[in-house]
């Protein structure tokens, strides 16, 4: 069975991934499969590149799941994020929340996917025609509050 | 003491190196160990007030005090997803 939080340079397998959390109890599973796209910025992108700090990844992916526990105690999570080059179309990251119901599985799994754009030690490095270019968002600050409400309302609306 | 510093994505970019050990004082902190590096490369410096770090593989404030053999990571604004 696939470990439930991943860092790894193989292609992402959505059904393993969902495999890893689902049980008989659940009547929902919703799935978040982020993909390389072709375009950023009014640029052409041709490729990235992850890299990860894989064992600070992990503890990252193991709070926001304990977070999500907190607000959606029915559901679990895996999220799984790939490193190395990526073509377009491939799949960065995938992130599965299993629950009994809907709502939470919905719910759990946004909350998910804008913790690891907050938190999670990871940065990809574009490569677009003519030029390359580290691409950075948050300062990582897994004890800020305000980055933690903003995704919890991300999560509910 | 002995540190490793670990550098990821733009900065190791900058600075050349992914892992640099150093010599750093007794008692020094994490901010100590990001200024002395930020000294050496000094296009480091525009980088400091972004930057997070963490100790021994896990998130830490720039005031943790290091040890002997601690590893300290500096991180860039992440961009995972």
């Amino acid at each position: 069975m696939a470990p439930r939080f991943l860092i790894t340079d193989d292609p992402l397998d959505p059904a393993s991934i969902a495999g890893s959390v689902a049980t008989g109890g659940d009547g929902a599973i919703a799935t978040f499969v982020g993909l390389v796209r072709d375009h950023n910025l009014g640029r052409r992108v041709l490729w990235l590149d992850y890299e990860a700090y894989a064992p600070l990844a992990i503890k990252a992916f193991e709070q926001i799941a304990n977070e999500s526990q907190g607000s959606w105690p029915g559901a679990r999570l895996a999220i799984h994020h790939r490193t190395g080059r990526l073509d377009i179309g491939e799949a960065s990251v995938v992130i599965v929340a299993a629950s009994a119901h809907r709502g939470e599985a919905f719910a759990a799994c946004r909350y998910a996917i804008e913790r690891v754009k907050q938190i999670a030690p990871i940065w990809k490095h574009e490569h677009f025609e003519g030029g390359d270019e580290w691409i950075e968002g948050a300062t990582a600050d897994p004890a800020d509050q305000a980055a933690r409400a903003l995704a919890l309302e991300r999560a509910c609306t | 003491m002995h540190v490793t510093v670990r550098l990821f994505a733009r900065l190791r970019d900058v600075a050349g190196a992914a892992e640099l050990p150093r010599q750093l004082p007794d008692r020094a902190t994490a901010r100590d160990a990001w200024d002395a590096i930020a000294r050496e490369f000094p296009a480091l410096a525009p980088y400091g007030s972004a930057v997070s770090c963490a100790v021994n593989e896990s998130y830490a404030r720039f005031t943790t005090e290091l040890h002997d053999g601690d590893e300290v990571a500096f991180l860039p604004p992440v961009s995972g997803g």
